[in-house]
């Protein structure tokens, strides 16, 4: 039986509904423009007579940056980055997260209290930059000469994603874990057999923040990575902005410099939008395990 | 545990005299043997404990070593030495630095103000928003129109700082006259033709002005977070179950009593959890986004402590022990806060994160 909506309720709905419209196309509205912008003619850019559509269009922008080595090497050192990046922090999370999980573990309290402590306090920017550079120090003193390296292995390690993984961890019935033990495997197949599989969708979701947090890294990556030819995608627009937003600028190209970087931005955000939608799905799962128990 | 003689002995009744208690000769092995065993128990699991290694190895170099660099905030800084064999200067740092006489330590003061006015906004606009969003995605009952807003109000969470940044200074950049002549950013723009601002502030660049940092700090920071931390409210919500509506409408309860009698309790705990995270990380502000909005015209309302530290530490190594200690102050008041809205949170509500 369906029961008539009281006025109070259907003002509610209609106000619900204007204002998540509202906000929905307030977060689309700087994509769409920036497309525009990115296709259109020099003169309609500079005088700001893009508002929606594309008016001029050209598509030289995306032709000179495609041209561009530096464009592509950036890009690849980004891909390299997030690859090497989240397979690394993965592997570490997992293994550490499935000890942490079982309550067999002496000391379980204080190694957790040892990876919590660091969500309290954070030593600060300054504090970890002279760390970065001792180790790379270190680094080159064993002959790992890229930078890249470092970036690598020293950082994006967050304490957070460990305690999702092994809250997920935590939730497996441990009969299944006997179950699999009666019949021989080892410590090893246990967690890829057993524990993995059952915990898929936290998985996906931690890998995901990780490898979104390697693809939008930049203030590391700009301080630890010297070589010009080692920048990810992020210093690299950053750079370009700062050429553009140079006054002394002289801008000679068919299309407005503004267009170069909004053609930059949505090469930069075109490899999230399309494998987002895939696993936006397992978020609200992933993350409503995210409750910090000690 | 220090034992004392007595705990060794018991009083024999039947004798009247003392003698060893046996029980406690049991204990006495046992601890003496503790060590070997937890040694026998490491040895036996020993895959177990490897799993934990590389974790326990990259949280030991990266995130308390550079705990130890803080110290540097107590010596006085000498390039060869690693900092626990450098002279010991005492507090003498965080003394010029509260003393605010110099003007590194007023640029302190200004850049700790700065902190606490971007959380505390941040605290006051941000937080209620995600809750704002989850109430309105809750009436939404298609699920189709559903997952459409949700796709597009999560997305801006996943675009980089650094994406973002340039979309922020390219839509309220500043006019120029090169060439044929540049106009303002858009947004600029319209803020014009809503009259909000004129047109030398436009032509200047919002970015430039110390007045409209603060601002644009937090409508991206909401334009950011709002649609993605709305999640965790709506999963509180519609685990709400259906029967407590219904009860609460046969009672005559209205949209507005619905929501405070229905609604609010049952995401009272969610809210507290996420306003502990939230104030304790009060004085955590993303000094990413201050570093890439900000620039020497907007320090006043712009620099916080973090980037305060960043740039006179990099810029010269006599300010490297001024700079960590700023950091020092930041961040064990920060750690003050967490503990400090935890602990209360759990005296006042039996929740609490940690």
């Amino acid at each position: 039986m369906k029961r008539k909506l009281e006025i109070s309720e259907l003002i509610f709905k209609i106000i619900s509904y204007v204002l998540l419209t509202v906000f929905a196309l307030c977060c689309l509205y700087p994509f769409v423009f920036a497309i525009s912008s990115a296709i259109s003619g020099r003169s309609v850019v500079e005088q700001g007579g893009i508002i929606l559509f594309p008016k001029q269009i050209q598509f030289e922008a995306f032709k000179v940056m495609f041209e561009d080595n530096m464009f592509w090497n950036a890009y690849a050192n980004t891909l390299f980055l997030t690859f090497y990046g989240t397979l690394w922090a993965m592997g570490v999370a997992i293994l550490g997260a499935y000890a942490l999980s079982k309550k067999r573990l002496l000391f379980r309290k204080g190694f957790n209290f040892f990876l919590v402590f660091t969500m309290w306090f954070s030593a600060g920017i300054l504090p970890q930059y002279r760390n970065y550079i001792n180790t790379r120090n270190v680094f080159q003193s064993v002959g790992i000469m890229d930078d890249k390296w470092l970036v690598v292995i020293a950082m994006g390690m967050a304490a957070m994603n460990i305690i999702l993984l092994r809250n997920a961890f935590e939730g497996v019935p441990s009969e299944i874990e006997e179950a699999a033990i009666v019949d021989g495997a080892t410590e090893m197949q246990v967690l890829t057999n057993v524990y993995l599989p059952m915990s898929k969708s936290t998985i996906a979701t931690v890998a995901l923040f990780f490898a979104i947090s390697r693809w939008n890294g930049y203030f590391w990556a700009k301080q630890m990575i010297s070589k010009y030819q080692e920048h990810p995608l992020q210093v690299f627009i950053r750079l370009k902005l700062e050429e553009i937003q140079n006054p002394e600028l002289i801008w000679a190209e068919p299309y407005a410099a503004d267009s170069a970087i909004y053609a930059l931005v949505i090469c930069a955000i075109i490899p999230i939008l399309i494998i987002y939608p895939f696993i936006q799905k397992y978020f609200a799962k992933g993350v409503n395990m995210g409750g910090v128990k000690e | 545990m220090k034992l004392k003689a007595v705990d060794y002995l018991v009083l024999d009744e039947k004798t009247g005299k003392y003698r060893e208690d046996p029980e406690q000769l049991v204990r006495d092995e046992v601890e003496k043997h503790r060590w070997k065993h937890v040694g026998l128990t490491i040895l036996k699991d020993w895959r177990l404990y490897l799993m934990l290694v590389p974790m326990l190895l990259v949280f030991f170099f990266w995130r308390y070593m550079p705990m130890y660099e803080l110290l540097s905030c107590f010596k006085v800084y000498d390039a060869n030495l690693p900092v626990a064999d450098q002279l010991y200067s005492g507090f003498s740092y965080f003394k010029e630095l509260f003393a605010g006489e110099t003007p590194l330590s007023q640029e302190f003061w200004r850049a700790f103000r700065n902190t606490f006015v971007i959380s505390f906004y941040g605290l006051c606009f941000g937080f209620p928003m995600p809750i704002i969003i989850a109430l309105f995605f809750n009436e939404i009952k298609s699920n189709i129109a559903r997952s459409v807003y949700q796709v597009l109000t999560y997305l801006p969470k996943f675009i980089s700082t650094v994406v973002m940044t340039t979309l922020v200074s390219l839509l309220v950049r500043q006019s120029s006259s090169a060439g044929a002549g540049i106009q303002m950013g858009i947004i600029s723009q319209l803020l014009y033709n809503l009259g909000i601002i004129t047109e030398e502030v436009g032509n200047a660049g919002l970015l430039n002005n110390p007045d409209f940092f603060r601002p644009i700090y937090q409508i991206t920071g909401i334009w950011e977070t709002a649609g993605y931390d709305s999640i965790v409210f709506f999963a509180a919500i519609i685990a709400i179950s259906p029967t407590s509506y219904e009860a609460a409408q046969i009672d005559g309860a209205n949209k507005w009593a619905q929501m405070r009698y229905v609604v609010l309790p049952s995401i009272l705990s969610t809210i507290v959890i996420m306003l502990i995270t939230r104030i304790g990380s009060l004085l955590n502000v993303g000094y990413e986004k201050v570093l890439l909005l900000y620039n020497d015209k907007t320090y006043v309302t712009a620099d916080v402590v973090s980037t305060f530290a960043q740039r006179n530490g990099l810029s010269s190594s006599f300010l490297i022990g001024i700079s960590s200690a700023a950091e020092m102050l930041n961040n064990v008041v920060g750690m003050l806060l967490v503990i400090g809205a935890n602990t209360i949170a759990r005296k006042a509500s039996d929740v609490s994160l940690y």
